[in-house]
């Protein structure tokens, strides 16, 4: 078993391993944040839960290695498929109907991922889990979820670059969910445009769950 | 020949000495041809041209002229062997472009299939997977009567559907991680749907793979850009086949 991490085949099934792993983590993070467009209070008991206890450490640590070990791969398998391009690149080039764009552009749609991501940890997580580790108290206390999603979604350029992330996140898992299942060898010619279709279902409804809550959060500040 | 009947296209040409040489675009103008004329008749037509003044022909891979043989390639206006789908190089004819057209003929890219000279570029790495086990290596006798080994009509069908990859490498001319994984899945397919194959399916898989890999092809991000240059219409369901065999061979070590 342990050569096969080095074969392409073996690389690829990491990369989708971890990739199937943080769909399941977004479909958590989605249905957690709905609970607070119904309840703030509900959805505080959630940020509560998951505070500085031992169990949401620990599934913040493999949350997190298991976003490294997605990255790092990401960035292996890029340079070594920019390697196997070779030098001379084509001076007249057509993409053919068939390929999705996103399924071209995994690394640069990755990178907005991270980007998005750097923010919203320095928005959310440094302020309530980290904080509390940490013991800095701050403006909403470090488990007033509802309150600080209600200070950040009340500002319009935040709002505007968390759709940007998620339309991103979108494309990313439109491609990545099927792509995955392929990688595992889990498709076959009847299953392969079920699959794309189950992607693409499964992608626009995790993602619309994500904007509603924080349009929601906006409409609110509105009001 | 009717006159009527004749066009006339630029072909801009990727020109290179030799492997270690620079190379670049020559754009030979009004090459006269006609619409019923295939596209490598052409090059042959500018080729005596190019000969009678003294000049050196473009060197281009071709052999049987009739979709068979894998030899032809050219990465013909941004599709490897052009714009026609389900078919190659030498089932191209003129009728596909427009009176007046510049057209853009370029070699393979792809680090694992280097340039010899002008459009011919060293496929030996195809050769090299094949002969790592891309092969049944017992004997399986003569022809047996239909009956003897019962094989599904879907297995069948499959495996032949598989077994028409011609190995031309226009999956990995196509593809933009430069990955042969299309036509390794589908020499892989082609021999494990059935009894004969079956028997060496892991080792065949595994010998192929560790090949493939080491010869410098990219790593399969699904874009199905392969699938839809593949001049036999190879499917990329011979993929996930392929890593199916592959990691249960290797769950098995
Ligand atoms: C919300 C977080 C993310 C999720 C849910 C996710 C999910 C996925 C999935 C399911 C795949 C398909 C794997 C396969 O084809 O086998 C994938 C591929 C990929 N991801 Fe992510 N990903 C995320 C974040 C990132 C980040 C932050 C990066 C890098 C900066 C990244 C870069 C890539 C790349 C380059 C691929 C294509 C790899 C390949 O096919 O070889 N992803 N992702
Ligand atoms: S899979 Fe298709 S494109 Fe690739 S070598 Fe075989 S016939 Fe050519
Ligand atoms: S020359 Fe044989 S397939 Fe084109």
């Amino acid at each position: 078993m342990s050569n096969s991490c080095l074969s392409s085949i073996g690389k690829k099934l990491i990369m989708s391993i971890s990739g199937l792993f943080l769909v399941l983590f977004l479909l958590f993070h989605m249905s957690m944040n709905l609970v607070a467009v119904f309840s703030g209070e509900a959805y505080n008991a959630v940020c509560e839960f998951l505070g500085a206890n031992w169990y949401a450490l620990v599934g913040t640590m493999v949350l997190a290695l298991g976003f490294i070990v997605h990255i790092v791969f990401a960035f292996i398998l890029s340079l070594q498929n920019r390697k196997a391009r070779g030098a001379e690149r084509y001076a007249y080039q057509e993409k053919p109907a068939a390929v999705e764009w996103a399924s071209q552009n995994m690394l640069v749609l990755g990178s907005i991922v991270f980007v998005g991501l750097i923010l919203h940890l320095s928005q959310f997580w440094y302020k309530m889990q980290f904080a509390e580790i940490a013991g800095i108290t701050n403006q909403y206390g470090v488990a007033d979820g509802a309150a600080w999603m209600q200070y950040y979604f009340s500002q319009l350029p935040v709002v505007i670059c968390y759709l940007v992330w998620f339309v991103a996140i979108w494309f990313h898992l439109c491609h990545g969910f099927w792509s995955a299942l392929q990688t595992i060898g889990w498709n076959n010619k009847v299953w392969m445009d079920r699959w794309k279709c189950i992607s693409n279902i499964f992608a626009t409804v995790v993602m619309l769950g994500f904007a509603a809550v924080v349009i929601a959060a906006y409409i609110k500040s509105l009001c | 020949m009717a006159t009527d009947n004749i066009m006339k296209v630029n072909l801009k040409v990727w020109r290179q000495a030799g492997p270690k040489e620079k190379g670049g675009f020559v754009t030979y103008e009004n090459v006269e041809t006609t619409p019923d004329t295939s596209f490598l008749e052409t090059l042959d037509i500018l080729n005596e041209s190019l000969i009678e003044k003294g000049e050196e022909p473009i060197v281009f891979d071709h052999d049987c002229r009739e979709g068979i043989c894998g030899m032809c390639s050219l990465y013909i206006n941004g599709h490897p062997h052009g714009p026609a789908t389900g078919a190659t190089t030498c089932q191209l004819y003129m009728r596909r472009f427009k009176n007046g057209e510049t057209i853009t003929v370029e070699p393979w890219r792809s680090a694992a299939f280097p340039v010899l000279k002008d459009l011919m570029v060293n496929r030996n790495a195809f050769d090299q997977i094949q002969q790592a086990g891309g092969y049944v290596s017992f004997n399986c006798g003569g022809a047996q009567d239909a009956n003897a080994i019962p094989i599904s009509k879907v297995d069948a069908d499959e495996a032949m559907d598989s077994a028409t990859c011609i190995g031309c490498g226009a999956c990995v001319a196509a593809c933009k991680n430069g990955s042969a994984m299309l036509f390794v899945s589908a020499k892989v397919s082609q021999f494990v749907l059935l009894p004969q194959g079956r028997v060496e399916a892991a080792k065949r898989v595994k010998a192929m793979v560790a090949k493939m890999d080491e010869l410098g092809f990219g790593n399969c991000t699904n874009t199905r850009a392969c699938e839809a240059e593949c001049p036999k219409r190879i499917s990329i369901s011979n993929i996930a086949r392929m890593n199916r065999e592959f990691l249960c061979a290797k769950l098995k070590d």
